[in-house]
C-alpha cells in the first residue's frame, strides 16, 4: 500500500526517531512511505485553545496534502482525533461545500499508526524485538475518541523478549491537555505525579504510548525527578529488531 | 470555604486550584469519595445491557424539550394551574429571591411559617444565594439534607452538584455537628463517630425542625409538562417530609428541568440514580401534582417558581445549548481527572466540575468566570459517563472561542502575550518555507537554555513567562539536529526512487 505519512508538526520537530520508526515498520511490512512535503500542522492547538479563524487554514492545507493519499498514518492520537471529531464541523463551519465533501471522503482513510496497523492491516506480530519491561499509557484521545481499546497492547504482546505491565491507573489522564499544561500548570502537574506514581509502581524501564506529547509531558517529569525510566513511542518499539537493527 | 460562591467575585480557577492544592486533607477527602461514586456508578451502569440506548433516549428527550422548550413550560403551567398550583415566572436571580421571600412572608397567613423555612437540597437555590436573601429579610432557612445540612451548620460552601459536602470527612462533621448543633433539651457534644452516630444526630436535630416549620422551599428534578406534576429524587427522607408536612410548599426550578410526558421518567429515572449515586433507584421518589383537593394530605398551598436566569441566552447559542441537556447528576464531576485534584470550590459557582466548566460562565453570559472553559485537559471522561451525552469537551471548545473573541478584540490583543503568541504561531505552520525556518530558529533560539545530561543529550530545565509553567516541573528535551522532514529528504537523496512527494504534482500525476 502506498501510505501518505502524516508525521505532526512536533513530531517532525522534537520527536523524528519516531517518524523514523514509523517509516521502517511500514517498509518493513512492504509499503511505501510517502511525505508530501507542505504539511506543518494540523490545527489541534489553535483549535483547542479557542483560535478557531487560525485553524481554517490548517484544515484547507490538510486537505489540499493529503487528497490524494492511498492511506494517511500519522503517530499521534490526539492529532488524528483532532481530524475525524472537529474536522467536519470546521468545514460545516467554513459553509464550503466542495470542502465538507473532501473532509468526508478523507476522513475514512486517515489512521492513527498503531490504529492503521491492526484495524487496517488487521496485524499483531510486526516482527519486532525488544527485551524490556515496559508500561503502556493509554492517552485519552486514543481511548475515548479513536478508541483503540487493547490494540496498542495487542501490538505490544506480540513484541518478542517484552516485558509488558499494566499501569494502575490506565485509563487515567496524565495531565497535558495541550495548552492547560501551561495554563494550569499547578492542576497539570497534580495529574502529572499520579500518573509518575503509576508509571514508578510497575517498576517499568519503559513508558510507551501512541502519542508523544503526553510522553514529553511524562517523560519530562521522569527525568525531572532523575527516575531513569525513559518515554518511547509505540513505534520505535514496534520498529526494534533482534540482532539490534534497527 | 465562608465566602459564597460567586463567579462575579471568584479568582480565577488557576488561582484558586493553586491554594485548593496544597490542602492535603480536602484533596485526600475528593480522591476518595469521588473514587467511591464512581466504582458504585460503574457497577450499576455495567450491568445494563441497553445503557447506551438509555443514554440516547435521555439525550433526545432533552433535546426535544430544549427544542420546544416554550411550548412545554406553558403546558406545565396550565397543568400545574389546573391542579391547584401557582406558578410564578422570574426572569433572574433577583426576580426570583424577590418571589420566594414575598411568598414565604405570605404564607404566615396560611398556616405557613413566615418566618422559617426548611428546605431540601437545591442547587437552584444555591444558585442564586436564597437563604441570604431570606435571612436579609429575617427569614430563617433551614438545610434538612444530610450534606446541605453540613454546609450549612460549617459555614461552608457546596463543592459537588450531588453531594455537596464530599470535601469533608466523618471526622470534619462530627467535629461541626459538635460545635454547631444546638437544640434545647439535647446534647450534642460528645457525638460518636460511625455514620449511623452522625445521621441519629442530625436526625435528632431535624425531626425537630421538620415537626414545627410550616413552610419548605425546594428544588425540582423534573417538571412534567403533560401532567404539571414536579418529581423529586432524594436518598434520606428528609426531602419526602419536607414535601408533605409544611401546609405551604415553594418549588424553584429552572425552565431547563421540564421533560415533555409522564413516561419520560421512565428514561430518566433509570439514567439519573445510576449516574449520581450509584443506586438502583433513589430511595424516595416523590411526585406531586398541585394540592390535594380535600386538602387532606400534604401542603395546602403549593407554588412553583420558573425561573431562566440566564437560561434562554444558553438556548440562543446553537453549538452550545445542549448544556441545558444537563440533568445535574454529577457524574461528570466524579469522572474528571482535574475536579479529582482540586475539590469543587476552585470552580468559584455552585456548579463544579466540568458542567461548571460550561455552565458557570454562560449563566454569566460570558462576562465572568472566562477561566473555567480553560479548566479541563479536554480527556473527555465526563463525555463518556454524562447520561444524556452532553459532549462537553466540545462546549468547552466553543466558549473557548468565545473568550479568545473578547480577548483579542480591538486593542485588547495588544497586551495578551498569549493571543500574540498563537496567533503568530499559526501564520509559521500557513507556510511551508516558514515552517522549515522557525524549527531552524527554534534550534538556535533555545541553546543558551540547554545542557547536557550524562549520556550527551541536551535538556532544559527553566524556560521564561508562561512557558515556565512546563519546566516547573517538568524538563524538556532540546529539538535533534535534524528534523523528520530534513532526514527524510536526505534519505530519499541517497536511495533514488525514495523522496518527498509534492502534493500538487502527485494530483498531476493523476493519483
Amino acid at each position: 500500500m502506498r501510505v501518505s505519512l502524516f508525521i505532526t508538526c512536533y513530531n517532525d520537530t522534537l520527536f523524528p526517531e519516531t517518524g523514523k520508526a514509523v517509516v521502517r515498520v511500514l517498509e518493513r511490512l512492504g509499503h511505501t512511505v510517502e511525505f508530501p512535503a507542505g504539511q506543518t500542522c494540523c490545527g489541534q492547538m489553535h483549535w483547542n485553545t479557542g483560535y478557531q479563524d487560525e485553524a481554517m487554514p490548517l484544515l484547507r492545507r490538510f486537505v489540499e496534502q493529503f487528497r490524494n493519499a492511498e492511506a494517511v498514518v500519522s503517530p499521534s492520537t490526539s492529532c488524528v482525533a483532532m481530524m475525524h471529531d472537529h474536522y467536519p464541523l470546521m468545514a460545516e463551519r467554513l459553509k464550503d461545500e466542495k470542502l465538507k465533501a473532501e473532509v468526508a471522503a478523507l476522513l475514512p482513510r486517515v489512521w492513527e499508526f498503531s490504529q492503521f496497523l491492526t484495524k487496517k492491516l488487521g496485524l499483531e506480530d510486526v516482527g519486532a524485538y525488544y527485551p524490556h519491561r515496559v508500561t503502556y499509557h493509554a492517552s485519552c484521545h486514543g481511548l475515548r475518541s479513536l478508541h483503540l481499546g487493547d490494540g496498542p497492547q495487542r501490538l505490544l504482546r506480540a513484541v518478542k523478549g517484552i516485558d509488558l505491565v499494566e499501569i494502575e491507573n490506565l485509563e487515567q489522564c496524565c495531565g497535558f491537555g495541550g495548552t492547560f499544561a501551561i495554563k494550569n500548570a499547578e492542576v497539570s502537574s497534580a495529574m502529572l505525579s499520579e500518573k509518575v506514581r503509576g508509571v514508578l509502581n510497575t517498576r517499568a524501564e519503559a513508558v510507551t504510548g501512541c502519542d508523544n506529547s503526553c510522553l514529553m509531558h511524562i517523560g519530562g517529569a521522569l527525568h525531572r525527578e532523575r527516575t531513569g525510566v525513559r518515554p518511547v513511542h509505540l513505534a520505535e518499539i514496534l520498529a526494534s529488531e533482534e540482532g539490534g537493527a534497527r | 470555604m465562608s465566602e459564597a460562591l460567586d463567579p462575579r467575585t471568584a479568582p480565577k480557577f488557576q488561582v484558586a486550584a493553586k491554594t485548593l492544592l496544597g490542602d492535603s486533607q480536602l484533596r485526600k477527602n475528593v480522591r476518595h469519595a469521588t473514587k467511591v461514586i464512581q466504582t458504585k456508578r460503574a457497577k450499576v451502569v455495567n450491568e445494563m445491557p441497553d445503557w447506551q440506548d438509555l443514554r440516547e433516549s435521555g439525550k433526545q428527550i432533552r433535546r426535544h424539550t430544549m427544542r420546544h422548550l416554550d411550548f412545554y413550560l406553558e403546558q406545565f403551567e396550565r397543568n400545574c394551574t389546573a391542579a391547584g398550583g401557582h406558578v410564578h415566572w422570574a426572569r433572574d436571580a433577583e426576580d426570583a429571591r424577590r418571589i420566594v421571600v414575598e411568598l414565604v412572608k405570605a404564607s404566615g397567613a396560611e398556616g405557613g411559617s413566615a418566618k422559617e423555612v426548611i428546605k431540601i437540597k437545591s442547587m437552584t437555590t444555591e444558585e442564586i444565594q436564597l437563604n441570604k436573601a431570606l435571612e436579609a429579610a429575617g427569614i430563617h432557612a433551614y438545610e434538612t439534607d444530610l450534606a446541605e445540612l453540613i454546609i450549612q451548620l460549617g459555614h461552608d460552601q457546596p463543592s459537588h452538584i450531588v453531594v455537596p459536602a464530599l470535601h469533608k470527612n466523618r471526622s470534619q462533621i462530627r467535629e461541626i455537628f459538635e460545635r454547631e448543633m444546638k437544640l434545647p433539651g439535647t446534647d450534642f457534644s460528645k457525638l460518636g463517630g460511625t455514620p449511623q452516630d452522625l445521621a441519629d444526630a442530625a436526625r435528632r436535630f431535624l425531626r425537630e425542625k421538620f415537626l414545627r416549620v410550616k413552610t419548605a422551599v425546594s428544588g425540582a428534578n423534573f417538571l412534567v409538562a403533560e401532567t404539571g406534576s414536579v418529581c423529586i429524587v432524594e436518598s434520606e427522607g428528609n426531602g419526602r417530609m419536607c414535601l408533605t408536612l409544611p401546609e405551604t410548599l415553594i418549588s424553584v426550578a429552572g425552565i431547563d428541568k421540564v421533560i415533555p410526558r409522564f413516561e419520560d421518567l421512565e428514561v430518566m429515572l433509570q439514567l439519573l440514580p445510576r449516574s449520581a449515586t450509584g443506586e438502583r433507584m433513589n430511595p424516595y421518589n416523590s411526585i406531586w401534582t398541585g394540592v390535594d383537593p380535600a386538602r387532606a394530605d400534604g401542603p395546602r398551598t403549593f407554588h412553583v417558581v420558573l425561573m431562566d436566569n440566564a437560561r434562554t441566552e444558553i438556548l440562543a447559542d446553537e453549538e452550545s445549548r445542549q448544556t441545558l441537556n444537563c440533568i445535574r447528576c454529577g457524574a461528570c464531576q466524579n469522572a474528571c481527572p482535574v475536579y479529582q485534584q482540586t475539590g469543587g470550590h476552585a470552580y468559584g459557582s455552585v456548579y463544579a466540575g466540568p458542567i461548571g466548566a460550561i455552565l458557570t460562565p454562560q449563566l454569566m453570559e460570558m462576562h465572568h468566570a472566562q477561566s473555567l472553559p480553560y479548566a479541563s485537559s479536554l480527556c473527555g471522561a465526563c463525555y463518556e459517563v454524562c447520561p444524556v451525552k452532553i459532549n462537553i469537551p466540545e462546549v468547552l471548545i466553543h466558549l473557548r472561542n468565545k473568550v479568545v473573541r473578547q480577548q483579542s478584540a480591538g486593542l485588547n490583543i495588544l497586551g495578551n502575550p498569549e493571543v500574540m503568541a498563537l496567533k503568530a504561531v499559526a501564520q509559521v505552520f500557513r507556510s511551508e518555507t516558514v515552517f522549515r525556518a522557525s524549527q531552524k530558529m527554534g534550534r538556535l533560539a533555545e541553546l543558551p537554555l540547554a545542557h547536557k545530561d550524562g549520556q550527551g543529550v541536551g535538556w532544559i530545565d527553566w524556560l521564561p513567562g508562561m512557558l515556565g509553567g512546563w519546566t516547573r516541573v517538568r524538563d524538556l528535551r532540546v529539538m535533534p539536529k535534524q528534523t523528520f522532514r530534513e532526514w527524510f529528504e536526505e534519505r530519499a537523496e541517497d536511495a533514488p526512487g525514495r523522496r518527498a512527494v509534492d502534493a500538487e504534482k502527485g494530483a498531476d500525476n493523476g493519483r
